[in-house]
């Protein structure tokens, strides 16, 4: 099942905040974030980088972007 | 376009910007500007607050053009890499009100988290216990977003909100520009100037503008952050922004030294005190404000550049809050602190310990 976080709106460092949250509760899987500034995405993908986590695919969506990363378990 | 893009965001890319910032504002003292000081956002926005007469303080009125570069450069990059985002709507009162404290504890020092570095690299020993406040205000900030701390979100809005402080920022350039100094003149029609201290000290205004430019268009491409260099590193273990910094002050450190600007000591230190105790204690609160608005003074005017309108209010909260501090007897000189310097710390760090236990979501 893949989990989406929502970080829309939220300026640094909630989105990582969020996304670190998620890991923690995830292990491994698939996970979605959403946010909606370049500097997020950047962090997100960097943290999520940190964590071992790979980040598969960034898609620009409704002036934003979702940003899927994933761990192997 | 795109590698260039990508390029900001690697290492070597905040080492070259934290290289660049270093360097100028080094050379900026060189071609006129105050004592280590090349570049202050503070000391700056409190200038201009003086300039345009929201305090009457006579040695720190000049509408800094830096200030202006800043804004406008960060406007200009967001543009070019299509990032500017118009927003607004993240509790901007209490953003306003983190700007004034933030304001009031970093005149208490003497400078932000630039100035301290720049203090640093130029010798001043006091700006160790600045720094030390910076990074005790910041720890206690991650304490409050790691329990859920934040100030909610932000919508999108028109792009001419977004566009209100570059347009303050151009306002600011006109007047600049339609009431020069005039030698040995306190006033130019409306606008003030010093005619000695550190506000009547400064580089010619085309070079202070186009390396405020430069500096906005490459700190808002590498998302370059005092505040949150400490912060990353304290909360995530994540030492990509913090790089920058220690660049910023490593190249400003061996400028310094080339140009004949290092001079070691505590004693007598350009715009400084040696109250270590308050050195420390403005700058926890500083460093406390800048992380429960999510940015360094610097940071807050490049993501204004690029249409966060709640950004835009800080900056103001900050000029206002420099009008209070020295018409209120808050800000420190080089004798000591204000008559009321110590009261204002604590009544801002009781207001912002207000604001980081009772805005948390969880």
């Amino acid at each position: 099942m893949t989990t989406t976080v929502d970080a829309r709106g939220f300026s640094c460092p909630q989105p990582v905040l969020m996304t670190l949250d998620g890991i923690k509760k995830a292990d491994s899987g698939e996970m979605v974030i959403l946010v909606d500034t370049d500097t997020s995405k950047e962090n997100v993908s960097r943290a999520a980088r940190s964590q071992g986590w790979q980040v598969k695919d960034v898609i620009e969506e409704g002036g934003g972007y979702r940003v899927t990363i994933s761990k192997e378990q | 376009m795109t590698g260039l893009k990508k390029f900001f965001a690697t290492r070597l890319g905040i080492i070259s910007v934290g290289a660049f910032i270093g360097v100028f504002a080094s050379l900026l003292q060189k071609w006129g500007n105050p004592g280590n000081m090349g570049i202050c956002v503070a000391c700056f926005e409190r200038d201009i607050a003086g300039a345009i007469g929201f305090h009457r303080a006579a040695v720190v009125q000049y509408l800094r053009p830096e200030i202006i570069g800043f804004v406008l450069g960060s406007l200009i990059a967001a543009y070019l890499f299509k990032e500017f985002r118009p927003r607004v709507g993240s509790a901007p009162i209490v953003r306003f009100m983190l700007g004034v404290f933030a304001m009031i504890g970093a005149l208490v020092f003497l400078g932000c988290p630039w100035r301290a570095l720049l203090r640093f690299a130029g010798g001043d020993g006091n700006a160790i216990f600045g720094l030390l406040g910076l990074i005790g205000g910041i720890w206690i900030g991650t304490r409050f977003l790691k329990s859920g701390y934040n100030l909610g979100r932000t919508e999108k809005t028109y792009t001419s909100a977004g566009w209100m402080l570059p347009l303050i920022m151009m306002g600011f350039l006109i007047l600049l520009l339609i009431f020069p100094q005039v030698q040995d003149e306190a006033k130019s029609d409306i606008l003030f100037y010093s005619v000695k201290g550190p506000g009547s000290m400064h580089a010619p205004l085309i070079i202070s503008l186009l390396v405020g430019l430069g500096i906005g268009f490459l700190a808002q491409r590498s998302r370059f952050c005092t505040m949150g260099s400490f912060r990353d590193l304290i909360l995530f273990r994540e030492a990509h922004l913090f790089t920058g910094l220690a660049t910023l002050a490593v190249f400003a450190f061996i400028t310094n030294l080339i140009v004949g600007q290092f001079h070691p000591g505590f004693a007598k230190q350009p715009v400084a005190h040696t109250m270590g105790l308050w050195n420390f204690g403005g700058m926890v609160l500083a460093g406390l404000a800048f992380c429960l608005a999510g940015g360094c003074p610097g940071r807050q005017l490049f993501l204004a550049g690029e249409g966060d309108g709640d950004a835009a209010v800080f900056v103001l909260g900050m000029i206002v809050g420099a009008g209070l501090s020295h018409n209120f007897g808050l800000a420190s000189s080089p004798e000591g602190v204000g008559p009321h310097g110590i009261a204002a710390v604590i009544v801002g760090l009781l207001v912002c310990l207000f604001i980081g236990f009772t805005m948390r979501k969880k």
